[in-house]
């Protein structure tokens, strides 16, 4: 289930409460997100859309812990992670959340393995762990042939599907995806975006994605609107 | 360690700029090496001075003799242990430019004197037994091939003619940075045989009972001599190997600025290529922190590169300066002691340690500051 308007029992796996964020540019305030509230519960599948500088990618920012919110708060499993310090929120990023890019973000200079491996890098599991989480990973999404490839050797949509294995490598409790088909042709966003829906419905992930692709958002459970840092409820699906 | 390979891909990104870095260290470090072994064989002689040890010369200058009496009115002096005395040769073997040091010395009490100096007792006693014979050491014997039982002509330029000694004894250093390149023959044989100057040395060698006291016989051996034809001037060895070595102008500030000069320019240099390094790669930090490296992770992720580039390039540098300096002294005789010590090789490596933590540094906090969202618009 997904809300929007905080009257929620507080089982949400996400919740945002009065979520505010603004900036500062030449002397004035942007205020990017204004009272917004959402609750997403685990195994939902939720596409943000709306026009560019909406602040669709500052919200999912703003719930994966790479930026701090002006006011409110946003909850992860119960956790209030705009309170955590710098320390912590980055050990709680690699526990918690996988993050898909548009442009892939792989780390030229590193394997599609090595690519993959970065987030286990920081665990204390062995290197023979390591690895058969990797491959596990790289299988998943039907590279593991390609695991000693570089990211310029891959096409686009072999690279992002590298991208998803690293996001998905350490299992993370969810899954952000900003615009991860911008860059893909119809085909490559097509794979893409059936791995990502199997990644929910077979593997139980909770994936939020921001996108400007009506296609890419028909897969999602529930398309949410942003306009003007408000949060409007869309499409859900089956309703 | 498990980072290590993501410090040595980072490292091979740009290879020739690594490459070049690393080369300008590894210069820079063998720079290091041959400064402070031409510091070393400069001062080795200041370092090595015992302090139980006061040379007396004539206070007019070194060149200028002392009469071999004064040996014996020396040693009437409270606290003076042992007195020896030594001349200056100066003479010329085949060719001038076979520079090394020639003494004529009184054996007992100056090999007493010098314990550093180690003989074989065979071979001590073959020295003292003959009064041609001569003693050398063991680099001055490798460099002209000499064995013992050979006979050497050196030709002399402050008592001509050729004088011929038979090599008795060979002697070695107790340190490896004691001098082995000197050549001592015996004074009788010197006296006896030189045409004028007879009954002189060119200065004594005064080992005192507590080292303590030195001030007070290096005043009472001049006074004991003040108003007399041949005036004297008493030091310990450490300031006479001092000044020695500051006659030929200031070799440590000349050294030292080298030295800071060579260093400051390594640090520009390798913080510069840390910096570009950073800057091209500020996505990639942002990708880093958003998969959960903390910002330590990240400054100590920079700081492994730089410290890797600067501990490559000092290890060579520092082995190459080594390997140089195994070759002996470069100029055959002017830098006797040419000895790259294993202390100031530890030294080395920890300067380039200090250069590839000061070098990366900047860059390395620049990127642990840095703000995930801000970098991962730099994609």
């Amino acid at each position: 289930m997904v809300r929007v308007d905080g009257n929620h029992d507080g089982t949400a796996l996400i919740s945002a409460r009065d979520l505010d964020k603004a900036y500062q540019r030449g002397g004035e305030t942007i205020h990017v997100l204004q009272g917004l509230n959402l609750d997403v519960e685990k195994g939902e599948f939720v596409a943000f859309m709306g026009p560019s500088g909406s602040g669709k990618t500052t919200l999912l920012n703003l719930i994966g812990g790479l930026d701090v919110p002006t006011d409110g708060a946003i909850r992860v499993a119960g956790e209030e992670i705009n309170r955590l310090s710098g320390r912590k929120l980055a050990a709680w990023r690699g526990r918690h959340v996988g993050f898909v890019f548009q442009m892939y973000n792989l780390i030229p200079v590193l394997t599609a393995f090595q690519n993959v491996e970065l987030p286990v890098l920081l665990t204390k599991l062995s290197k023979a762990e390591r690895r058969r989480h990797v491959e596990t990973a790289l299988s998943v999404v039907g590279l593991a042939d390609r695991m000693n490839h570089y990211p310029r050797q891959l096409s686009g949509g072999q690279e992002q599907r590298v991208a998803i294995a690293r996001a998905i490598v350490a299992d993370p409790t969810f899954l952000l995806c900003d615009e991860p088909t911008g860059d893909l042709d119809r085909r490559s966003a097509d794979e893409v975006l059936e791995l990502l829906s199997r990644l929910v419905h077979e593997h139980g992930k909770t994936i939020l994605m921001v996108t400007h692709d009506p296609r890419a958002a028909e897969r999602a459970h529930v398309v949410l609107h942003l306009d003007k840092g408000v949060l409007v409820e869309g499409r859900r699906k089956g309703a | 360690m498990k980072y290590l390979p993501l410090v040595v891909k980072n490292l091979l990104r740009k290879k020739t700029r690594t490459l070049l870095t690393v080369l300008s260290i590894a210069v820079a470090l063998f720079l290091y090496g041959l400064l402070v072994t031409i510091h070393g064989a400069f001062y080795q002689g200041v370092e090595m001075a015992g302090a139980d040890r006061l040379v007396v010369r004539n206070r007019t200058s070194l060149i200028m003799p002392l009469p071999i009496s004064y040996k014996e009115r020396m040693l009437q002096i409270d606290g003076v242990a042992e007195v020896a005395h030594a001349t200056w040769f100066g003479g010329v073997y085949q060719d001038e430019r076979n520079f090394f040091v020639q003494f004529a010395i009184e054996p007992e009490p100056y090999l007493r004197m010098y314990p550093e100096f180690v003989i074989s007792k065979v071979q001590l006693a073959e020295f003292m037994r003959d009064r041609e014979s001569c003693l050398a050491g063991r680099k001055l014997v490798e460099r002209f091939g000499w064995k013992v039982g050979d006979r050497i002509p050196i030709k002399g330029t402050i008592w001509p003619g050729v004088w011929e000694f038979n090599l008795r004894a060979i002697y070695d250093g107790k340190r490896p940075e004691d001098d082995t390149t000197q050549f001592m023959f015996r004074y009788d044989y010197l006296d006896e045989r030189r045409q004028f100057g007879q009954g002189t040395v060119g200065w004594y060698m005064v080992k005192v009972k507590n080292p303590d006291d030195s001030g007070k016989i290096c005043r009472a051996i001049d006074t004991r001599f003040a108003n007399s034809p041949y005036e004297t001037v008493t030091e310990p060895e450490k300031v006479f190997m001092t000044g020695f070595v500051k006659q030929m102008g200031n070799i440590e500030l000349l050294i030292l600025s080298i030295g800071a000069v060579v260093l400051f320019t390594l640090l520009l240099v390798t913080g510069n290529t840390m910096a570009m390094a950073v800057r091209e790669r500020i996505g990639e930090i942002g990708v880093l922190k958003t998969v959960g490296f903390s910002d330590r992770a990240v400054l100590v992720l920079v700081l492994g590169e730089s410290m890797t580039i600067a501990g490559i390039g000092g290890i060579i540098g520092i082995g190459l300066a080594k390997l140089f300096t195994l070759g002996g002294d470069p100029t055959h005789g002017f830098l006797p002691v040419f000895y790259f010590p294993p202390a100031k090789i530890v030294w080395g490596l920890i300067l380039a340690t200090a250069v590839g933590l000061a070098s990366g540094l900047v860059p390395a906090v620049g990127a642990m500051r840095l703000k995930i969202v801000d970098a991962l618009r730099r994609v």
